[in-house]
């Protein structure tokens, strides 16, 4: 039996980016003792690296804006399979999230008269988004950072102590959500009763207990080759979930940010942002043409320019013109710039042209694009007031994710655990709308916080004891990779041990490849095999040295994350026979109006047996099928009757 | 696409010991020093120890020493190096190494704390905050930070004296200062707090000798020692060199 | 644990300062540089060892620093008995005959402390001469620092009044070149080479002056808000451009004055004669 530190928390907060920060904070102010967990340092999370800023309808640069068209944009953008409870919640509460941001120092670009500047995006009608620069996400994780440095302070002056209620675990990683024992069906039982966690610099393992946990870990990115995503996004969270027993819904939803850099190789798939057209970048193929014209689909034919003339008056004049295609939602743009480097007029490193250098000033450029010309210059060696940049699609965010209800976030199935921002499904429905991401971390994780407090706080029969046996497994599942090479009673045993980066080399490769963002059956059943293939050898990934911050060893633990969250990709891409938002088949090329009320759940198949169990080929994922809660019928009457008959189905419609 | 043969000098051990170690390492086309580490965990040294993150000079994690000089590993270019040189990376040194080339970050994060947070204006509710561009610019300038600790770092006054860490927060933090004062909003004077002062009481401003490896070194390109340092020292001046104030203070006692 | 995979004690291996500190990495070079990084430093010294020596000497040299209608700016204003006769000249004998040297040092010292305690200059002197760093991440090689929180250092704190000192010099300076546009026999209206290198030096001082960041700090630097003051916001940009340039003025101001100076001595040495325009 291994001996671990073991702490007790009230509400334990698994991830440090904006949802899990707005999580903490929220929990904290309403009473709760509470621990963040993260893998990188305090301040380092991915969140960091948005660019273009918080949807916001406060109608600061266009007084038509409101929750409404916010509401309504969001629905738009993820083609109405969006829990539209989570819109309705979000569009609302977003405006009250920025500007709260602000009473704790942040500083948002303004406006003439003083308010907080709000720029254009892709799909949403206003220019809606809060920003600073294109460094918005920083301007979030700092100011959520501050706030929380701002609240130990507090606590400092009253307890002596920074940490006495609320504490940041970094560089830790959370390997386990633990539970109580399943008794027969009692209240007790099956619950949250805490996490298994380790260190990353020592090495050392330990157990937080507590009632209620909130996931706030985001993406899945680092399963794909091509990413803007960075290590950290491993799918943590939506494996923790599944091995503690919660669903993932529509995990077929990935988003490939149209715009990532393509040169040089290293730096292949970093962002650039989509400000870049929102500001007045075009994009152009080889011929020189401005192609995105050509890919406007049926259901957009009315909201965008049909010629580069009205496009350009837009920018001036956006009342009485169409945005210009380049601002469609970034499902389609993807997969326009797919469809043209397919077609033989991509540029020299195979991605296509996004100029801003003709289209304004240099020094306008370096002032609204200031990252972006940074990391060019520096990066690239490419000066974007003089040149065009090469773009092409990376692997960017997950729409689907846990399962969560849409007022309390809290996950299926598992009282005491919940989820926020990117690694909780739902919101964004098959595609979300650029800016969305950061003010969903900010009302979600605010909602989960709470409900997690408010969890935590009503238990009436005691904290939910930790069962010692699962702290065990815990740790010798943590462990298996030191002892990869040794015999084991399996015939696996006696061969050599596996390279953890080669295994997710190859995992990266497989899912780029057969799971992309073009899908077709037969790649996909083989993205399955392989799959399971890569399966059976990360059970034998072996490490060297010993537990101090060794990466090989990390990589080897979360490779168990990202074969879990692949095959929920693969499994669902392959049963959704459609194609919509972050999910296009090639040979189902159109949306199919009776998948828009399916939901697809993933769960693991033997929940009991833990994963050294699961049968290689089978796999460890089944899926269920789900149909929707019909749309509240004052949330549908905001939309033309003209624009739902694209959408919804015949009864759905006369409902 | 041209590759080639570097020969690396990486720094291995931990706080009981350690040194350089010598690897030859493939490099390709437009790689960055972190492409080159990673290359090594995956095929040398799978358990040398690196902390990284964004690789886009944004989330600055992967602070190192490259050449001796304080750098961002993910924005260091392979091509600022000839290809006979051989390149030395090595933790930081002004922070307690934990292990390779990580370090112990703490004593920022320690110094984070010791900075009174912004004040919120009183009477003046979320969604009424007003404040000009022209205001906010010099605070968003210091908003940059990544907080790489690079001129935490390389800041003589910290890296070449271990004692001095207990009385001087830092470039990072003096800034931090020199951001809140300069907030159009703060309303730290009016809760009593003056942040000119305490720059120089608490947080050591006075050791700063504006030598400028701070702003040498910064990867965001932010003028700490101009835009920030040397008007903190300016407005302290206001505040505890100026003969008539100090006069001022001196009657008001008496009376 | 058996797997012997549990973390090792952590202990520190020397007890030393600074980069050698116990706790810190193991490497025993003070430093990895591997470019120049003495040269800056050292060229620093240098130049400003030069102007040490060549100002000294001329300032206590008290002869050769008028030659009509020029006077060296390190004698503007010339403030003792003693001084040569200037007609309309910034000779003013408010020292008296008992001021028995020469009359520079009442003078520079205003200019000088001006230069000592500027920003670019305690970078430049605390780098070249102190090694206080020699250069970023070099190890400086001193036991202790206290930097600028004692006497004498903590001084530095009064740069704005030299600085409201060195307008007044430089206001001097001009009316010197003002003057400068008369022939050797006090008529106006005319130009020389001398009249040029005035000109010049001039203008170097007054940028030099006022893109001081002291300066910087009190036309506009102080404010919270420069929406509520827009002309000392206009003020502050205008400064803050010149004040990106300190360093680059601080020499060229640096050169420019000690090149009038110059200037002075060989035309009243009669090296050669100042060639007239018109």
């Amino acid at each position: 039996m291994s001996v671990v530190d073991r702490q007790e928390w009230d509400v334990v907060v698994v991830g440090a980016g904006g949802a899990g920060l707005r999580a903490a904070i929220e929990a904290r102010e309403r009473g709760a003792r509470t621990a963040v967990i993260c893998k990188s340092l305090f301040g380092k999370a991915h969140t960091v690296m948005a660019e273009g800023g918080i949807a916001a309808a406060m109608a600061n640069v266009n007084e038509h804006d409101n929750w409404q068209v916010h509401f309504r944009d969001t629905l738009r953008g993820g083609k109405f399979l969006n829990q539209w409870r989570m819109a309705e919640l979000h569009a609302q509460e977003a405006p009250d999230r920025v500007w709260e941001l602000e009473t704790w120092g942040a500083l948002f670009d303004r406006t003439k008269d003083g308010k907080i500047s709000q720029r254009n995006f892709g799909g949403h009608e206003y220019p809606r988004l809060a920003h600073v620069g294109d460094r918005t996400g920083l301007e979030l994780i700092r100011t959520l950072q501050q706030k929380i440095v701002s609240l130990q302070q507090e606590d400092h002056r009253e307890t002596g102590d920074y940490e006495s209620r609320l504490k940041v675990f970094q560089e830790c990683t959370v390997t386990r959500v633990l539970k109580t024992v399943p008794d027969s069906g009692s209240a007790a039982g099956d619950r949250v009763s805490g996490v298994f966690a380790y260190e990353r610099e020592s090495g050392r393992f330990f157990v937080l207990e507590a009632p209620a946990v909130v996931i706030a870990t985001g993406g899945i990115g680092k399963s794909f080759k091509v990413t803007s995503n960075s290590w950290e996004y491993t799918g943590d969270g939506h494996a923790l979930a599944l091995l503690a027993g919660a669903p993932l819904m529509n995990m077929e939803f990935v988003q490939f940010h149209p715009t990532g850099m393509v040169w040089p190789p290293s730096v292949k798939g970093i962002l650039v942002t989509e400000s870049v057209r929102g500001d007045g970048g075009v994009l152009r193929n080889s011929e020189g043409k401005r192609f995105m014209f050509d890919y406007v689909p049926d259901v957009f034919k009315e909201k965008y320019a049909q010629s580069e003339e009205e496009g350009d008056r837009w920018y001036d004049d956006q009342e009485n013109n169409r945005r210009p295609p380049e601002l469609l939602p970034r499902d389609e743009v993807a997969r326009a710039i797919n469809a043209e480097v397919k077609a033989g007029r991509g540029s020299p490193h195979g991605g296509v042209f996004l100029d801003v250098s003709t289209r304004m000033p240099a020094e306008v450029i370096k002032r609204r694009l200031p990252s972006m010309y940074h990391q060019f210059k520096e990066l690239a060696d490419v000066d974007i007031t003089a040149q065009p940049m090469e773009v092409g699609p990376t692997c960017h965010y997950v729409m689907g994710g846990i399962a969560v209800d849409s007022d309390t976030e809290a996950a299926r199935g598992v009282p005491g655990l919940f989820a926020a921002g990117e690694v909780a499904g739902g919101l964004h429905g098959s595609n979300r709308l650029g800016g969305n991401s950061l003010s969903d971390l900010l009302v979600f994780g605010r909602r989960a916080g709470w409900h997690a407090a408010e969890y935590a706080a009503g238990l009436s029969d005691g904290r939910p004891p930790v069962d010692d046996v699962q702290v065990d497994a815990a740790a010798a599942e943590a462990l298996r990779p030191f002892s990869a090479e040794g015999p084991t009673p399996d015939d696996e045993g006696t061969r050599p041990p596996e390279n953890p980066y080669t295994l997710h080399q190859e995992l990266q490769q497989t899912m780029n490849d057969l799971v992309g963002i073009i899908r077709r059956e037969g790649e996909m059943a083989q993205a399955l095999e392989k799959l399971a293939d890569l399966r059976v050898r990360a059970r034998r990934a072996g490490v060297e040295g010993h537990r101090q911050f060794n990466p090989g060893w990390h990589l080897a633990l979360d490779l168990r994350n990202m074969l879990l969250v692949s095959e929920c990709v693969a499994r669902a891409a392959l049963e959704r026979v459609e194609s919509r938002g972050g999910h296009t088949r090639e040979d189902h090329p159109t949306m199919d109006r009776t998948w828009r009320r399916i939901n697809l759940l993933c769960a693991l198949t033997d929940p009991t047996g833990g994963l050294a169990a699961t049968d290689p080929v089978r796999g460890q994922i089944s899926l269920t099928r789900e149909t929707t809660d019909p749309i509240r019928p004052d949330l549908l009457a905001l939309f033309e009757k003209d624009e739902l008959v694209k959408y919804l189905a015949e009864e759905e419609l006369y409902e | 696409m041209s590759s080639y043969k570097a020969r690396f000098k990486v720094w291995r051990g931990d706080v009981q010991g350690g040194g350089l170690e010598d690897f030859e390492v493939e490099v390709n086309d437009g790689e960055v020093v972190l492409d080159i580490i990673h290359r090594l965990q995956a095929t040398q040294a799978p358990d040398l120890a690196v902390r990284w993150n964004c690789k886009a000079g944004k989330c600055g994690s992967c602070s190192a020493e490259i050449n001796g000089r304080p750098r961002l590993m993910c924005m260091t270019r392979m091509s600022v190096f000839t290809r006979e040189e051989t390149i030395t990376v090595t933790p930081l040194r002004a922070f307690p190494v934990v292990r390779d080339l990580v370090t112990d970050v703490g004593f920022n994060y320690q110094k984070a704390r010791e900075v009174p947070s912004f004040v919120p204006p009183a009477g003046v509710g979320p969604g009424e905050y007003r404040m000009m561009q022209e205001d906010v610019d010099r605070p968003q300038e210091f908003r940059k930070c990544i907080e790489c600790f690079l001129c935490q770092d390389t800041c003589h006054v910290v890296r070449d004296h271990e004692e001095n860490k207990r009385a001087f927060a830092g470039p990072r933090f003096l800034m931090r200062v020199a951001e809140l004062d300069m907030h159009p909003l703060d309303a730290a004077a009016e809760s009593g707090l003056d942040r000119k002062t305490t720059a120089q009481d608490e947080h050591g401003l006075g050791y700063c000798n504006i030598t400028k490896c701070c702003t040498e070194v910064c990867p965001e390109g932010i003028k700490i020692t101009d835009n920030a340092l040397i008007p903190l020292k300016e407005r302290a001046v206001d505040r505890k060199y100026d003969p008539l104030v100090w006069l001022g203070s001196k009657i008001r006692r008496r009376s | 644990m058996a797997t012997g995979t549990e973390p090792p004690d952590t202990e520190p291996h020397t007890l030393r300062g600074g980069v050698h500190t116990g706790t810190r990495a193991a490497i025993d070079a003070p430093h990895l540089r591997t470019d120049r990084w003495w040269l800056a430093p050292a060229a620093t010294a240098a130049g400003l060892l030069a102007f040490i020596v060549y100002s000294t000497w001329r300032a206590f040299a008290d002869t050769d620093y008028y030659a009509a209608p020029y006077v060296s700016p390190f004698y503007s204003p010339c403030l003792a008995e003693r001084c040569e006769t200037m007609r309309a000249g910034p000779n003013w004998e408010i020292f008296g005959s008992w001021w028995a040297i020469s009359p520079a040092i009442i003078i520079l010292i205003f200019p000088l402390g001006f230069r000592l305690t500027c920003y670019y200059y305690r970078k430049a002197y605390y780098r070249g001469f102190w090694m206080s760093p020699p250069a970023c991440a070099v190890a400086e090689p001193h036991g202790k620092y206290t930097g600028e929180t004692r006497f004498p250092l903590i001084l530095q704190n009064i740069h704005r009044y030299f600085f409201y000192a060195a307008i007044l010099v430089a206001g001097v300076l001009t009316y010197d070149t003002v003057l400068a546009f008369r022939d050797e026999h006090y008529a106006w209206g005319h130009m020389g080479l001398g009249t040029l290198v005035f000109l010049v030096n001039i203008v170097l001082i007054w940028a030099y002056t006022i893109s001081c960041h002291s300066c910087r700090h009190i036309v506009g630097g102080k404010l919270k808000h420069f929406s509520r003051h827009p002309v000392r916001y206009k003020a502050w940009q205008v400064v803050g451009k010149l004040n990106a340039r300190h360093m680059e003025l601080a020499w060229a101001s640096l050169v420019s004055v000690a090149l009038a100076d110059f200037y002075v001595y060989l035309v009243a040495s009669g090296v050669f004669d100042d060639p007239r325009f018109f």
